[in-house]
Protein backbone atom coordinates (compact mmCIF):
# COMPACT_ATOMS: atom_id res chain seq x y z
CA UNK A 1 0.00 0.00 0.00
CA UNK A 2 1.27 3.65 -1.06
CA UNK A 3 -0.26 5.20 1.47
CA UNK A 4 -3.33 5.16 3.35
CA UNK A 5 -5.80 8.24 3.91
CA UNK A 6 -7.12 8.98 7.32
CA UNK A 7 -10.54 8.79 5.98
CA UNK A 8 -9.76 5.01 5.14
CA UNK A 9 -8.55 3.91 8.71
CA UNK A 10 -11.04 1.76 9.68
CA UNK A 11 -12.77 3.61 12.75
CA UNK A 12 -13.34 6.80 9.99
CA UNK A 13 -15.28 4.12 7.67
CA UNK A 14 -17.42 3.10 10.75
CA UNK A 15 -18.04 6.08 11.54
CA UNK A 16 -19.18 6.56 7.80
CA UNK A 17 -21.70 4.10 7.40
CA UNK A 18 -23.14 4.88 11.02
CA UNK A 19 -23.64 8.75 9.73
CA UNK A 20 -24.58 7.68 6.15
CA UNK A 21 -27.28 5.35 7.42
CA UNK A 22 -28.75 7.71 9.72
CA UNK A 23 -31.75 8.87 7.84
CA UNK A 24 -32.69 5.22 7.06
CA UNK A 25 -33.08 4.98 11.01
CA UNK A 26 -35.67 7.75 10.82
CA UNK A 27 -37.36 5.66 8.32
CA UNK A 28 -37.02 2.65 9.92
CA UNK A 29 -38.15 3.54 13.08
CA UNK A 30 -42.25 3.98 12.71
CA UNK A 31 -41.94 0.66 11.21
CA UNK A 32 -39.86 -1.24 13.79
CA UNK A 33 -42.37 0.49 16.48
CA UNK A 34 -45.71 -0.61 14.64
CA UNK A 35 -44.04 -4.45 14.61
CA UNK A 36 -43.70 -4.28 18.35
CA UNK A 37 -46.90 -3.06 18.86
CA UNK A 38 -48.54 -5.32 16.30
CA UNK A 39 -46.84 -8.30 17.90
CA UNK A 40 -47.72 -8.09 21.74
CA UNK A 41 -51.91 -7.73 20.10
CA UNK A 42 -51.10 -10.45 18.57
CA UNK A 43 -50.30 -13.23 20.45
CA UNK A 44 -46.34 -12.81 21.31
CA UNK A 45 -45.13 -12.33 24.57
CA UNK A 46 -43.06 -8.96 25.08
CA UNK A 47 -40.01 -11.29 25.37
CA UNK A 48 -41.12 -13.26 22.08
CA UNK A 49 -41.30 -10.14 19.84
CA UNK A 50 -38.28 -8.78 21.24
CA UNK A 51 -36.39 -11.98 20.22
CA UNK A 52 -37.65 -12.19 17.57
CA UNK A 53 -36.05 -8.80 16.39
CA UNK A 54 -32.90 -9.60 18.07
CA UNK A 55 -32.54 -13.06 16.12
CA UNK A 56 -34.49 -12.56 12.86
CA UNK A 57 -33.84 -8.91 12.19
CA UNK A 58 -35.78 -8.59 9.04
CA UNK A 59 -38.12 -6.27 9.05
CA UNK A 60 -40.89 -7.63 6.35
CA UNK A 61 -40.61 -11.34 7.15
CA UNK A 62 -41.26 -10.26 11.01
CA UNK A 63 -44.13 -8.26 10.12
CA UNK A 64 -45.64 -11.16 7.93
CA UNK A 65 -45.27 -14.01 10.67
CA UNK A 66 -46.92 -11.73 13.18
CA UNK A 67 -49.68 -11.84 10.81
CA UNK A 68 -49.85 -15.32 9.90
CA UNK A 69 -49.44 -15.58 13.50
CA UNK A 70 -52.29 -13.77 14.24
CA UNK A 71 -54.15 -16.13 11.60
CA UNK A 72 -53.33 -19.32 12.79
CA UNK A 73 -50.95 -20.56 10.47
CA UNK A 74 -48.75 -23.46 11.64
CA UNK A 75 -45.15 -22.74 12.13
CA UNK A 76 -43.26 -24.70 9.01
CA UNK A 77 -45.26 -22.84 7.00
CA UNK A 78 -44.15 -19.16 8.84
CA UNK A 79 -40.88 -20.65 8.76
CA UNK A 80 -40.58 -21.63 5.14
CA UNK A 81 -42.49 -18.10 4.21
CA UNK A 82 -39.79 -16.26 6.29
CA UNK A 83 -37.26 -17.77 3.45
CA UNK A 84 -39.22 -16.79 0.56
CA UNK A 85 -39.75 -13.43 2.00
CA UNK A 86 -36.15 -13.02 2.60
CA UNK A 87 -34.94 -14.60 -1.04
CA UNK A 88 -33.96 -10.87 -1.92
CA UNK A 89 -31.47 -11.03 0.70
CA UNK A 90 -29.33 -13.50 -2.23
CA UNK A 91 -29.20 -10.61 -4.04
CA UNK A 92 -27.74 -8.52 -1.94
CA UNK A 93 -24.81 -10.58 -0.44
CA UNK A 94 -24.10 -11.80 -3.99
CA UNK A 95 -23.58 -8.06 -5.21
CA UNK A 96 -21.66 -6.60 -2.06
CA UNK A 97 -19.77 -10.40 -2.12
CA UNK A 98 -16.94 -8.78 -5.16
CA UNK A 99 -16.11 -6.11 -2.87
CA UNK A 100 -15.32 -7.87 0.38
CA UNK A 101 -13.42 -10.20 -1.04
CA UNK A 102 -10.91 -12.96 0.80
CA UNK A 103 -12.52 -11.89 4.38
CA UNK A 104 -12.24 -14.56 6.89
CA UNK A 105 -15.66 -16.05 8.55
CA UNK A 106 -15.08 -13.79 11.65
CA UNK A 107 -16.00 -11.20 9.65
CA UNK A 108 -18.18 -12.73 6.74
CA UNK A 109 -20.59 -14.62 9.41
CA UNK A 110 -21.85 -11.08 10.93
CA UNK A 111 -22.18 -9.26 8.49
CA UNK A 112 -24.32 -11.67 6.40
CA UNK A 113 -26.41 -11.74 9.63
CA UNK A 114 -26.62 -8.28 9.77
CA UNK A 115 -27.49 -7.20 6.31
CA UNK A 116 -30.81 -5.55 5.54
CA UNK A 117 -32.46 -3.83 2.53
CA UNK A 118 -31.20 -0.50 3.67
CA UNK A 119 -27.28 -1.24 5.00
CA UNK A 120 -27.06 -2.65 1.19
CA UNK A 121 -28.15 0.11 -0.20
CA UNK A 122 -26.34 2.63 1.78
CA UNK A 123 -22.71 0.25 1.10
CA UNK A 124 -24.11 -0.51 -2.74
CA UNK A 125 -23.86 3.03 -3.17
CA UNK A 126 -21.30 4.11 -1.16
CA UNK A 127 -18.70 1.03 -2.80
CA UNK A 128 -19.60 2.30 -6.28
CA UNK A 129 -18.51 5.54 -5.77
CA UNK A 130 -15.61 5.36 -3.66
CA UNK A 131 -14.01 2.43 -6.03
CA UNK A 132 -10.45 2.77 -4.61
CA UNK A 133 -11.36 2.95 -0.99
CA UNK A 134 -9.92 0.54 1.65
CA UNK A 135 -11.40 -1.14 4.71
CA UNK A 136 -15.06 -1.53 2.89
CA UNK A 137 -15.91 -4.50 5.54
CA UNK A 138 -15.72 -1.21 7.97
CA UNK A 139 -17.90 0.70 5.99
CA UNK A 140 -20.68 -1.86 5.83
CA UNK A 141 -20.61 -2.85 9.49
CA UNK A 142 -21.18 0.80 11.02
CA UNK A 143 -24.15 1.00 9.08
CA UNK A 144 -25.32 -2.74 9.61
CA UNK A 145 -24.89 -2.00 13.57
CA UNK A 146 -26.64 1.35 13.58
CA UNK A 147 -29.61 -0.13 11.99
CA UNK A 148 -29.22 -3.22 14.23
CA UNK A 149 -29.18 -0.70 17.90
CA UNK A 150 -32.02 1.06 15.88
CA UNK A 151 -34.17 -1.73 15.41
CA UNK A 152 -33.58 -3.22 19.09
CA UNK A 153 -34.36 0.35 20.15
CA UNK A 154 -37.64 0.98 18.19
CA UNK A 155 -38.99 -2.93 18.80
CA UNK A 156 -38.81 -1.99 22.93
CA UNK A 157 -40.79 0.97 22.08
CA UNK A 158 -43.37 -0.36 20.17
CA UNK A 159 -43.93 -3.24 22.60
CA UNK A 160 -44.35 -0.75 25.34
CA UNK A 161 -46.88 0.82 23.27
CA UNK A 162 -48.72 -2.20 22.21
CA UNK A 163 -50.85 -2.40 24.85
CA UNK A 164 -51.83 1.28 24.85
CA UNK A 165 -52.73 1.20 20.91
CA UNK A 166 -55.92 -0.46 19.29
CA UNK A 167 -55.16 -0.75 16.05
CA UNK A 168 -51.06 -0.10 15.82
CA UNK A 169 -51.10 0.19 11.73
CA UNK A 170 -54.01 2.03 11.28
CA UNK A 171 -52.00 5.06 12.00
CA UNK A 172 -49.94 5.03 8.30
CA UNK A 173 -46.62 5.02 10.23
CA UNK A 174 -45.67 1.72 8.36
CA UNK A 175 -45.35 4.52 4.80
CA UNK A 176 -42.26 5.90 6.12
CA UNK A 177 -40.35 2.75 4.85
CA UNK A 178 -41.48 4.03 1.15
CA UNK A 179 -41.11 7.34 1.32
CA UNK A 180 -37.38 6.44 2.97
CA UNK A 181 -36.94 4.00 -0.44
CA UNK A 182 -38.30 6.79 -2.55
CA UNK A 183 -35.55 9.20 -1.21
CA UNK A 184 -33.10 6.32 -1.96
CA UNK A 185 -34.14 5.50 -5.81
CA UNK A 186 -33.97 9.10 -6.95
CA UNK A 187 -30.38 9.85 -6.87
CA UNK A 188 -29.55 6.24 -8.02
CA UNK A 189 -31.97 7.13 -11.44
CA UNK A 190 -28.64 8.58 -13.43
CA UNK A 191 -28.73 7.20 -16.75
CA UNK A 192 -30.76 4.99 -19.49
CA UNK A 193 -30.01 1.50 -18.27
CA UNK A 194 -31.03 2.72 -14.59
CA UNK A 195 -34.28 3.96 -15.45
CA UNK A 196 -35.20 0.89 -17.99
CA UNK A 197 -34.05 -1.48 -14.68
CA UNK A 198 -36.89 0.70 -12.33
CA UNK A 199 -39.36 1.42 -14.66
CA UNK A 200 -39.01 -2.45 -15.79
CA UNK A 201 -39.29 -3.96 -12.12
CA UNK A 202 -41.61 -1.17 -10.91
CA UNK A 203 -43.92 -2.46 -13.97
CA UNK A 204 -43.42 -6.06 -12.92
CA UNK A 205 -43.89 -5.75 -9.35
CA UNK A 206 -47.31 -4.02 -10.20
CA UNK A 207 -48.57 -7.14 -12.61
CA UNK A 208 -47.07 -9.58 -10.24
CA UNK A 209 -48.55 -7.86 -7.12
CA UNK A 210 -51.30 -10.77 -6.81
CA UNK A 211 -48.51 -14.05 -5.76
CA UNK A 212 -48.32 -14.95 -2.46
CA UNK A 213 -45.57 -14.12 -0.31
CA UNK A 214 -43.46 -10.98 -1.70
CA UNK A 215 -42.28 -13.93 -4.74
CA UNK A 216 -43.89 -10.77 -7.46
CA UNK A 217 -41.09 -8.36 -5.69
CA UNK A 218 -38.67 -10.81 -6.41
CA UNK A 219 -39.58 -11.56 -10.17
CA UNK A 220 -40.07 -7.67 -10.54
CA UNK A 221 -36.67 -7.47 -9.43
CA UNK A 222 -35.04 -9.81 -11.88
CA UNK A 223 -36.94 -8.24 -14.54
CA UNK A 224 -35.49 -5.18 -13.55
CA UNK A 225 -31.97 -6.37 -13.89
CA UNK A 226 -32.50 -8.06 -17.18
CA UNK A 227 -33.92 -5.14 -18.76
CA UNK A 228 -30.90 -3.11 -17.69
CA UNK A 229 -28.67 -5.19 -18.79
CA UNK A 230 -30.09 -5.08 -21.94
CA UNK A 231 -30.61 -1.52 -22.40
CA UNK A 232 -26.67 -1.13 -21.33
CA UNK A 233 -26.40 -2.60 -24.58
CA UNK A 234 -27.86 -0.18 -26.63
CA UNK A 235 -26.89 2.92 -24.32
CA UNK A 236 -23.81 2.58 -22.16
CA UNK A 237 -24.12 2.94 -18.75
CA UNK A 238 -22.49 6.49 -17.14
CA UNK A 239 -19.95 4.80 -14.45
CA UNK A 240 -18.54 1.63 -16.21
CA UNK A 241 -18.72 -0.95 -13.26
CA UNK B 1 -45.47 -24.26 17.55
CA UNK B 2 -43.59 -22.70 20.47
CA UNK B 3 -42.73 -18.90 19.96
CA UNK B 4 -38.98 -19.31 20.17
CA UNK B 5 -39.25 -22.84 18.22
CA UNK B 6 -41.04 -20.80 15.59
CA UNK B 7 -38.01 -17.47 16.35
CA UNK B 8 -35.19 -19.94 16.26
CA UNK B 9 -36.52 -21.65 12.99
CA UNK B 10 -37.05 -17.78 11.53
CA UNK B 11 -33.82 -17.09 12.51
CA UNK B 12 -32.44 -19.97 10.19
CA UNK B 13 -34.24 -18.96 7.50
CA UNK B 14 -33.29 -15.38 7.17
CA UNK B 15 -29.52 -16.60 7.65
CA UNK B 16 -29.88 -19.01 4.56
CA UNK B 17 -30.81 -16.18 2.76
CA UNK B 18 -28.32 -13.69 4.03
CA UNK B 19 -25.26 -15.63 4.55
CA UNK B 20 -24.39 -18.27 2.24
CA UNK B 21 -23.87 -16.16 -1.09
CA UNK B 22 -21.55 -13.68 1.06
CA UNK B 23 -18.92 -15.98 1.86
CA UNK B 24 -18.90 -18.68 -1.00
CA UNK B 25 -18.98 -15.40 -3.73
CA UNK B 26 -16.30 -13.25 -1.84
CA UNK B 27 -13.75 -16.55 -2.67
CA UNK B 28 -13.95 -15.91 -5.80
CA UNK B 29 -13.98 -13.52 -9.09
CA UNK B 30 -17.55 -12.84 -10.53
CA UNK B 31 -17.63 -12.97 -13.54
CA UNK B 32 -17.44 -9.11 -15.48
CA UNK B 33 -20.75 -9.66 -16.76
CA UNK B 34 -22.71 -10.83 -13.21
CA UNK B 35 -20.87 -7.99 -11.47
CA UNK B 36 -22.22 -5.49 -13.85
CA UNK B 37 -25.76 -7.05 -14.05
CA UNK B 38 -25.09 -6.47 -10.36
CA UNK B 39 -25.13 -2.97 -10.31
CA UNK B 40 -29.11 -3.11 -11.29
CA UNK B 41 -29.91 -4.70 -7.68
CA UNK B 42 -30.71 -1.78 -5.87
CA UNK B 43 -32.86 0.56 -7.95
CA UNK B 44 -34.52 -2.31 -9.54
CA UNK B 45 -35.06 -3.68 -6.01
CA UNK B 46 -36.39 -0.44 -4.78
CA UNK B 47 -38.81 0.58 -7.41
CA UNK B 48 -40.48 -2.91 -7.16
CA UNK B 49 -41.00 -2.22 -3.53
CA UNK B 50 -42.45 1.29 -4.12
CA UNK B 51 -44.92 1.35 -7.33
CA UNK B 52 -47.20 -1.40 -5.18
CA UNK B 53 -47.00 0.38 -2.08
CA UNK B 54 -48.41 3.60 -3.78
CA UNK B 55 -50.33 2.43 -6.45
CA UNK B 56 -52.48 -0.73 -5.10
CA UNK B 57 -55.24 -0.20 -2.65
CA UNK B 58 -57.25 -3.27 -1.33
CA UNK B 59 -55.49 -5.02 -4.16
CA UNK B 60 -56.68 -2.88 -7.09
CA UNK B 61 -54.33 -0.53 -9.23
CA UNK B 62 -55.62 2.89 -7.91
CA UNK B 63 -54.85 6.19 -9.09
CA UNK B 64 -57.33 8.16 -7.60
CA UNK B 65 -56.86 11.70 -6.06
CA UNK B 66 -58.14 10.39 -3.17
CA UNK B 67 -54.90 7.73 -2.91
CA UNK B 68 -52.80 9.24 0.24
CA UNK B 69 -49.74 7.10 -0.61
CA UNK B 70 -49.88 7.88 -4.28
CA UNK B 71 -49.80 11.63 -3.48
CA UNK B 72 -47.75 11.35 -0.56
CA UNK B 73 -45.14 9.23 -3.10
CA UNK B 74 -45.19 12.29 -5.50
CA UNK B 75 -45.04 14.81 -2.80
CA UNK B 76 -41.67 12.61 -1.42
CA UNK B 77 -40.16 12.43 -5.36
CA UNK B 78 -40.50 15.36 -5.82
CA UNK B 79 -38.95 17.00 -2.78
CA UNK B 80 -36.06 14.22 -3.03
CA UNK B 81 -35.33 15.40 -6.56
CA UNK B 82 -34.93 18.65 -5.40
CA UNK B 83 -33.49 18.65 -2.16
CA UNK B 84 -31.11 15.50 -2.58
CA UNK B 85 -31.51 15.40 1.75
CA UNK B 86 -32.72 12.28 2.43
CA UNK B 87 -33.87 13.04 6.16
CA UNK B 88 -35.79 16.00 4.48
CA UNK B 89 -37.07 14.01 2.19
CA UNK B 90 -38.81 11.50 4.57
CA UNK B 91 -39.91 14.15 6.89
CA UNK B 92 -41.90 16.28 4.39
CA UNK B 93 -43.11 12.64 2.57
CA UNK B 94 -44.67 11.74 6.05
CA UNK B 95 -46.05 14.85 6.58
CA UNK B 96 -47.93 14.69 3.09
CA UNK B 97 -49.35 11.29 3.84
CA UNK B 98 -51.10 13.20 7.04
CA UNK B 99 -52.41 16.28 5.67
CA UNK B 100 -53.48 13.93 2.58
CA UNK B 101 -55.74 11.48 5.17
CA UNK B 102 -56.73 14.24 7.17
CA UNK B 103 -58.42 15.94 4.14
CA UNK B 104 -59.88 12.85 2.77
CA UNK B 105 -60.77 11.53 6.12
CA UNK B 106 -59.22 7.72 5.73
Amino acid sequence: MLHTSPNSQPRARFIAGMRDTFPLLVGAAPFGIIFGALAVTSGFSPLGAATMSAFVFAGAAQFIAVGLVAAGTPGIVIVLTTFVVNLRHMLYSASLAPHLLALPARWLLPLGFWLTDESFVVAAKNFEEAKTETNRHWYLLGSELAMYVNWQLVTWIGIAAGQQIDDPQSWGLDFAMVVTFIGMLLPMIKDRPTVAAALVAGGAALLAHGLPNQLGLLLAALAGIGAGVLAERRWPAVVQG
Amino acid sequence: MNEFLLIAGMAVATMASRIPLLVWLSKRNLPAGWFRALRYVPPAVLAAIILPAVLIVDGKLTFAVSNAPLAAGIVTALVGWRSRSLLLTILVGMAALFIWRAIFNF
